[in-house]
Order: C-alpha cells, then structure tokens, then sequence
C-alpha cells in the first residue's frame, strides 16, 4: 500500500483523459486513440496495484478515502474498496481497455466524442464501485447515465434515440425514489447519530423501525433491480442492447447491470436486514421468473444481438438468486457470476459486433456453416458460448454452480427450478451456436467472410484466457471476497445488533491485517 | 425622521445612481458609440455586489425601518447583480441585432434591478409594494420593447394588463392587513397578530391575496396564464432576466411576508402551498412537453422550476429557506446560460428558435452545444451540475420537514423533465444538420455569458459546498427560518 490516492487516481484518471481529449484536435485519430488507450490501459495497471495491494483477510474497507465535501450536511469524499466491490473494479477496468482497443475499427464518426464519453463512463462506473458515502455514490450512479445516454443516441442503431431515452427515463425513474429514501436514512440517522452523515458505515449503524425498513428497502431495491434489470422493470434492456454501438453494449452488460446487483449486496442488503429477510421470498421468485423469461424469449430471437440481450436478464437472474440464498457459497458464486457475465456477455458482443462488420447483419437466418468458413471466429464463439452455458472447465461452470449449490442448501425449490433455468440456457445458447456456425452454408456472401484479423484476435485473447483461468483455478477471486461476505452475511442474518462485531470489522476503519486469507473450498465442498 | 443609513443603503444606491447615469450619458454618447453605454450598468452591478458583499453578515434598517439589509438581503443583492450583469452581456449584441439599441433599454434593466432589490429588503409591504410596481413597470416597457413585431407588442401589453391586476391584487392584500392590524410594517403586523388568540378573517384574506400578486410574478399555477406568452414574445434577453430576476426577486418577497403568512393562515399556510406548489411542478413540466419551441419550451420550464421552488416554501424550514437561495443561484446560471445560447445560435427575427433548426449543432457548434447540453442536464436535475445540487437540498428539506408525498411528486416530475430537456440534446447531437447554414452570432459578450453559465452551472454542482455555506448564514436571521 502505497500513500498515494489510489483510488482517486484510479476513478479519475478516465475522466482527466477524457478531458485532455477534448483539446485534441479531431484530425488526429491515431492521437486520440492512443490517447484513449493509454488512459484505460494506465487504469487497468492501477487496478492491478489495487489487487496486489489487497489484503484479503480482512473484512472491511480498505485504501479509505475520507475528506469534507459539504461538511454542513455531513456528505463526504468516501472512498474505499472491500471484497465485494474489488472484483468489479477489476472487471470495469479490464471491460475498459478491451472494449477501447476493440472500437478502434468500429468508431469512425466523431471517434473523439466516443472515446470521450467511453472514459467518462469508466469514471462513472469506477465512482459507483468505490464510492461509500451515499450522496457521493447517487452522483456516481446518475452522472454515469449521461456518457452512456450518448453512446447509445450518437453511435447506436436505427431505432437509437427511442432506445436511449428508454433507457434514460427507466433508470433515472428508478433511482429518484432512491435517492428520496437516501434522505429519509439520513433524517433518521441524524436522531440518533453524534453528527448526521451520508456516509454507509455510519449509516449502518442506525436501528430502523420495521415499517421504515419496508419503504426504505423498496426504494432501494425499486432502483437497483431497474438496472439488474429484474422482471418486470427489464424492458430497457433489449432496445439498450440492440440498439447501442457493440463497445456500448459490452458495457453495458458487461458493467452497468452490475451496478445493480452490486447495489444490492453494498446498500440495500446491509442497510435493511429485516427487509431484505422479509422480501426474500419476493426477490427469489422475481429472479426465477426472470430466469425462465430471459432464456424463454432469448429462444425466439432472430437478431443475436436481442438473444444476447435476453439472455443477460436470465442471467442476471441467477446472481440475483444467488445473493438472495444468503449463504456464503450462494452469494460468493454470484459474485463471481457478476464478473463472468462480464466477460462471457462482453465477449459475445464483441463477437457479434465483429461479425456484423463483415456482414452487416445480426439475424441468425443470414448465417450458418461459418465454421467452415471462418474456424477462428467459430472456435472463439463455441468456447464462449460454453462458457456462457457454465460447460465445467471454465468460469461460468463455477459460478453457477456455487449459485444452485447454495440456494440448493437454503431452499431446494429455488435451487430445483434454476437448475431448469440451466437447462434453458443451454438451449438457446447452443441452437444459437448450431445456426450461426454449423448446417450448410446458406448464403453466398458468408463463403467470401475474412476470419479474425490479429487485432482482433489480440482483443479477444485476454478474455478467453480469464474465461478458462477462472473456470480452472476460481480460488484468487472467491478468496478475495470471502472475508467481506462473511461480515456482510453475518449482518443480514442475525440483524445488526448481533452481528456487531462482525459490522465492526467489516465497516469501521480498515482493520489491521491478520493472518492469511482463508480461500474457499474448491467448488463442491463444504463451505 | 432619522438620519438615513447611507452604508446600509448603497448597493441600492449604487444601482440607482447607474441608472441616472445611464440617463445623463447617452444625451452626451453619439448615435455609435452607444454601445459601450453597457458598461455603465455593469459597473453599477459590479459596485452593488461588492458593497453588498461588505455588508452581508450585519443587519440594518435604514429609511425608518422601511427597509431591512440583513444577509438575506445582501445576499439577494449580489444575486440580482449577478442576473443583471449576465442580461447585459446578452443584451449586448442581442440588441444590435434587433435594431433597439437604444440607452433606455439599460436604464429601465437597471431601475428593474432595484425594484428587486428593494423587494427583497421590505421590512413594510408598502415598500415591497413599491418594488414590486417598479420593477414591473419597468418590465411591462422592456417586454415590448421589439416595438416593430407584434408577438412583443402582444407581451408587452399582457404583462401589463394581467400585472396591473395582480399588483392590484397584492395591494388590496395590503390594505386587508392594515385593516386588521393598523400597520403596514410586517414585524408590527406579525406581533399585533401574534398577541391576539385568533386572527380572524381579515388577515387570512390579506395573506391570501398577497400571495395571489406574489403567485403571480413567480407563474405559478394557476396564476400562470400569461407566462408563456410573455415569455415567448418579449426580447429574448428580456425574456432570460424576466424568468430569472423576476422569480429570484418575488421569492425574496415570499420570504418577507412568510412569518405573516404563517400567523394569518395558521395551519393552512403550508397547506396552500402544498398545492400550489403540486400545480406548478406538474403543468409546467407537463406541457413543456409539447413544445416545440425552444424559448416557449424554456418559458414552461421556469415555471416548473418555480414549483420545485415552491417546495423549498413549503418544507419551510432553515435547510429549504437556504435551499431556495441555492436553488435560486443555481437555476440563474443554468437558465441564463441556455439563454446565451440560444442567443449565440439565433438570428434576427429569432425564426429559428424551433427545436428543429437545433438538428446537428453538435457538430456545427460544438462548443454551444456543449453548453446548452450542460444547461438542460442541469434544468433537468443530473449529476454533477448545479441543477441536481439545487434539488438535493430542496427536496432533502421536503423530507425533513415530512412532506414525503411533495417530494415523491417532485422527483417524478423532475423524471418527466428530462424528456424534454433532453430532446433539446437529442436534437443537437443524434440528428442530422439540416441545409440551412447556421447562424453564428459569435460575439465576446454572449460568449462571455454562456462561459460564466457553465462555469457557474459545473461549480455549484461539483463544489457546493461553499455557496451552501453562504446560503445557510443568509437565512439565519429571518424570522421565518426558524433559525
């Protein structure tokens, strides 16, 4: 650990990038996009120190943040990182410099406008992950909404402007009553606080009365399933996906939908333990519908881009399920599920957005027998597809299965019905898989299709290794979570007051470190 | 009668005296050499913020307690020189190009600025009567001040007609309360009611129809009828003082007369406002939905702006009374600033002031666009402008005091806002240009003013803690505040 901000560095070096951008001129595209690359690659290998840094043994926060920001109100600078939100970090800055480096050929029109709104949006998403001060965090998750508004109404598809003001007014919807319930959390805390504060670790310690706790949780929960996206608020989605450039969409699901699930674990759970017990069963059966949906309508697609899209809300089902499990395995397999959606989901995109470079077409009848046509392309696409379907061996297998596992063990009805979810998934997946690159080759200009480029290949590559590494040795990720988990657990499960200890370790001043981090068990043990 | 407190008196005074000046200058500048007549209005401002900024933190009541300078009124004074000083800058080459380049278009800017200042320092509501009528009468003029087109014409005379009965209305207001209470100043007024066990009718109506005159000048509904007429036909860069100054000033007022108010109508006061307040939010932004034209599209913004405004009454305590000063900064920026634009990318005649002629200027004025994009995300209430800081601490008051379902309706309303705020962007940005060339009216002084807007609009929201600061010792002394 270093005396340096890290984290401050980290947030806002994107956006000082961004800003630096803004004074090139737009002739010189090698320039900016160099420019552009250097940033998200210096953020990455900032990222890397995070990691390096880490100590996983402990619980609670670390490289904290903590400066007056309006020191009347008590809203602070906070920042900090802990097991829960460290792995997003990774996942943010690593989707960064991919999906940069991968908008290269893409983004020809107003290529510095795009790279700007791309690192701001990386500040935005970073903001999200780090911020603990609520007010801090709300203008994280509501500034991020403007870059992405821009990549989906500037650079997307035909139907762009409908999709983008969708998605505007869905999310902004959403967290508007969030932010009303922030209010109300501070009034409360300000009772019984020495001095009222916005900020989370002194927020979790105010007693709630059950009925507030309802309201407060549903205001909350309201805002962030909007952006998981949960049934029913999922109709965003689509249009967002199908509709945004392809660096848009890996960000979007690669990240944003995480904000969601992120919020969850780092907000609505620790701050209303009673509530979330309470609304389990609801969250659950929205998961599960969700599940079944997404993979349902995920079959019936004919543009990929849309069954990939569908098949986001199926999957974020599952990690919405695995949090709600409330067990250590369950919730550290949907944390982990967070960031192999990330990869998988992303990847996906990617590919489909190289294939429609060449064809100009994402509907599933245009293709078929690529394999042949183009190996390279279609080993790429199989593996992630498997990936996506959770083939043991790589990272999607581990994830899942911690999921089911754990739920299996909390309530075996939530475990037996995703694990048709599983099933599902396979389904539309791989006749995804069949259509696209298997059968005779339909079209005559699918004989003539280049295989990857090496640039694309080199984009490609760091994920598909992540993708098998993860799916081969998980253990330095869960290990990481592990401790954050257990204290936030230990809080939701036995109320705030029995958990004191726990609440002390995990959101007071970082504790100093002990011992070595106890990894997980490989998956299938005992936890 | 007492000496007169020059010290206490010399922003007003300051701003009078450029007035006059005004006067006296442009009997003595040839025909073209007019236009450097704009500097003296803005030293006038200049002086009157910094003499204003050397009083805030004492209080004193000068012209026989007719008038209190407190920190609220210094710091509505510097306020109003900041909305003063950017109206110049665009009247600047606004009025060159619509051919009114004329001195007394800054001599009546001016004596609007000091009908606003003595409003918002009445200690007697025969003084803020007076500020009222000479900021209106002021205003009535500069509305119809494009004399050659009808649509100015047209506002000019609304404004008067439906300002005279709403002044009316507010003196009528008047002189119910001194019936009842035998005075016009209003610490005499609230003691005189305080003393008595019930109020009784008179003041009830008194107060009642003071806020129907003030309901008025701020547009709120359903006193807001002639708003976007007004709005929309008169000068443009009357237009952004009108929806900027004006309100400002008539909410200094509400913030005079409130702790009569609240005797008057006891119980019912913060009632009243409730709904008024719901109104304004709701058909203002409502029906900026339909509008296609930029500037009327605006018009109904500030109206919905007023009922955010409202809310902060409403709440009623110390952290809405600052929040509607923060509010009320913020909102000059944001507004004023659009308003630049709009100017900068206008023509004469203003014939292109619909949404449509906005397709492409993304590309064609990239750095007006940006601003505009940073004004409508502000009016809209987004992260990290002032327009979301202004609403953080107007609706956080709405909580605290426990009006949860006004604030829910708020935000809902703010979410509706951005549909309209943001097709502006939408516009600018995800549309193709269309053929007609653009015209750039790139001169220093709307440059100038759009930079401040940003400038203004992007620190508030990143850094408003200071203003805050500011904000919450202003209100400390008034009676209403509660603190």
């Amino acid at each position: 650990m270093t005396d340096l901000p890290l984290l401050s560095l980290l947030t806002f070096l994107p956006a000082a990038a961004a800003a630096l951008l803004l004074f090139l001129p737009r002739e010189r595209l090698a320039l900016l996009r160099g420019l552009a690359l250097g940033a998200t690659a210096a953020d990455f290998l900032l990222s890397l120190q995070l990691y390096a840094g880490f100590d996983a043994a402990v619980a609670g926060l670390q490289f904290v943040e903590e400066r007056a920001w309006i020191p009347r109100l008590g809203i602070q600078y906070l920042l900090g990182v802990d097991g829960i939100s460290l792995p997003l970090v990774l996942l943010t800055t690593f989707l960064g410099l991919v999906v940069t480096a991968a908008s290269f050929p893409w983004i020809r029109a107003r290529a510095k406008e795009y790279y700007i709104c791309l690192l701001l949006l990386q500040t935005g998403m970073l903001g999200v992950f780090v911020a603990l001060d609520l007010i801090l965090f709300y203008i994280f998750w509501e500034a991020m909404l403007i870059p992405m508004y821009f990549l989906i109404g500037v650079w997307g598809g035909p139907r762009r402007i409908y999709a983008t003001i969708k998605f505007f007014l869905f999310t902004m919807a959403g967290s508007v009553l969030m932010l009303l319930a922030i209010f109300a959390l501070y009034f409360a805390g300000r009772e019984v606080l020495p001095s009222p504060t916005f900020a989370l670790p002194g927020l979790l310690g105010v007693p709630l009365a059950p009925g507030q706790q309802t309201w407060l949780f549903l205001a909350f929960a309201v805002a962030f399933a909007i952006k998981v996206p949960m049934l029913p608020f999922h109709t965003w989605l689509p249009d967002a996906h199908v509709e945004a450039p392809t660096g848009g969409s890996v960000i979007l699901a690669g990240v944003l939908l995480k904000m969601g699930t992120y919020g969850f674990l780092r907000f609505a759970l620790p701050l209303f333990p009673d509530a979330t017990r309470a609304f389990l069963p609801v969250v659950a059966w929205l998961a599960i519908a969700g599940i079944w949906y997404g993979a349902l309508v995920a079959l019936v697609q004919g543009d990929v881009k849309s069954l990939v899209a569908y098949s986001s809300v199926s999957h974020l089902g599952f990690v919405m399920l695995g949090i709600v499990a409330l067990n250590l395995q369950a919730v550290s397999g949907a944390l982990l599920q967070m960031v192999n959606h990330g990869l998988s989901t992303g990847a996906l995109f990617l590919l489909v957005g190289m294939l429609y470079e060449r064809r100009h077409t994402r509907m599933l009848e245009d293709f078929g027998g690529l394999f042949r046509v183009v190996p390279v392309f279609g080993g790429i696409l199989l593996l992630i597809a498997l990936s996506s379907i959770g083939l043991p061996g790589l990272n999607g297998f581990v994830g899942e299965f911690l999921i089911l596992a754990g739920t299996f063990k909390a309530r075996p009805l939530y475990g037996a019905l995703g694990v048709i979810g599983v099933v599902l998934g396979a389904w539309y997946t791989l006749w995804m898989v069949q259509r696209v690159l298997f059968g005779p080759v339909r079209h005559e200009a699918n004989r003539s299709l280049r295989d990857l480029t090496v640039a694309e290949r080199c984009i490609l590559a760091p994920i598909l290794l992540l993708v098998v590494w993860i799916g081969i040795y998980p253990a330095p990720l869960l290990s990481v979570s592990e401790a954050s988990l257990r204290a936030l657990l230990a809080r939701v499960e036995q109320g705030p007051a029995a958990a004191e200890s726990a609440e002390g370790r995990a959101y007071g001043r970082p504790a100093p470190p002990r011992g070595s981090a106890a990894a997980l068990p490989a998956p299938g043990g005992p936890s | 009668m007492p000496p007169l407190d020059w010290g206490a008196l010399a922003p007003t005074l300051a701003v009078a005296a450029s007035g006059l000046g005004l006067l006296a200058a442009d009997m003595l500048t040839p025909r073209e050499r007019r236009e450097r007549l704009a500097w003296i209005p803005l030293l006038g401002f200049g002086a009157a913020a910094a003499l204003s900024a050397g009083l805030w933190g004492s209080e004193a009541r000068p012209v026989a307690g007719m008038l209190v300078v407190d920190s609220a009124a210094c710091f509505f004074y510097g306020l109003f020189a900041v909305i003063g000083i950017l109206t110049v800058l665009l009247s600047v080459p606004y009025i060159r190009r619509e051919g009114i380049q004329f001195a007394e278009y800054y001599v009546l800017l001016t004596f609007a600025v000091l009908g606003m200042m003595v409003m918002a320092a009445a200690a007697d509501l025969l003084m803020l009567f007076l500020g009222l009528e000479t900021l209106s009468v002021a205003l009535y003029v500069l509305a119809g001040f494009l004399r050659q087109r009808v649509t100015s014409n047209e506002s000019g005379l609304k404004y008067l007609l439906l300002g005279a009965f709403a002044s009316s209305f507010l003196l009528y207001g008047v002189a119910f309360l001194y019936g009842a209470t035998a005075s016009t100043n209003l610490d005499a007024i609230r003691a005189a009611l305080t003393a008595r066990a019930a109020p009784g009718p008179f003041p009830a109506v008194g107060v009642g129809l003071i806020l129907v005159g003030l309901g008025f000048k701020v547009a709120a509904v359903p006193f807001h009828m002639w708003a976007p007429d007004v709005y929309e036909g008169a000068p443009t860069s009357v237009t952004a003082f009108m929806i900027a100054g004006t309100k400002a000033a008539a909410f200094a007022a509400f913030l005079r007369v409130v702790p009569v108010a609240g005797v008057s109508l006891e119980g019912a006061w913060p009632d009243v406002l409730w709904i008024l307040a719901a109104l304004t939010m709701g058909v203002g932004n409502v029906a900026a939905i339909a509008q296609r034209n930029l500037k009327r599209m605006l018009a109904y913004s500030g109206i919905a702006h007023a009922g955010y405004l409202l809310v902060a009454l409403v709440a009623g305590n110390p952290l809405g009374t600052a929040g509607l000063l923060f509010y009320l900064v913020a909102y000059t920026f944001m507004t004023v600033g659009a308003f630049a634009v709009l100017i900068a990318l206008g023509r004469r005649g203003e014939e292109n002031l619909t949404l449509d002629a906005w397709a492409g200027m993304g590309t064609r004025r990239p750095l007006f666009a940006l601003s505009m994009a940073i004004f409508m995300f502000s009016l809209a209430g987004l992260p990290p402008t002032a327009g979301f800081m202004a609403k953080f601490y107007v609706f956080s008051a709405a909580v605290e005091a426990g009006y949860i379902g006004l604030a829910i309706l708020g935000v809902l309303c703010s979410v509706i806002s951005v549909f309209f705020y943001l097709r502006v962007v939408v516009v600018m940005y995800m549309q193709e240009p269309g053929a007609e060339p653009v015209a750039g009216l790139l001169s220093p002084a709307t440059a100038l003013a759009t930079l401040l807007g940003v400038a203004g609009t992007l620190y508030l929201g990143l850094f408003p803690s200071d203003a805050w600061e500011v904000a919450v010792r202003s209100v400390q002394g008034l009676a209403g505040a509660g603190g």
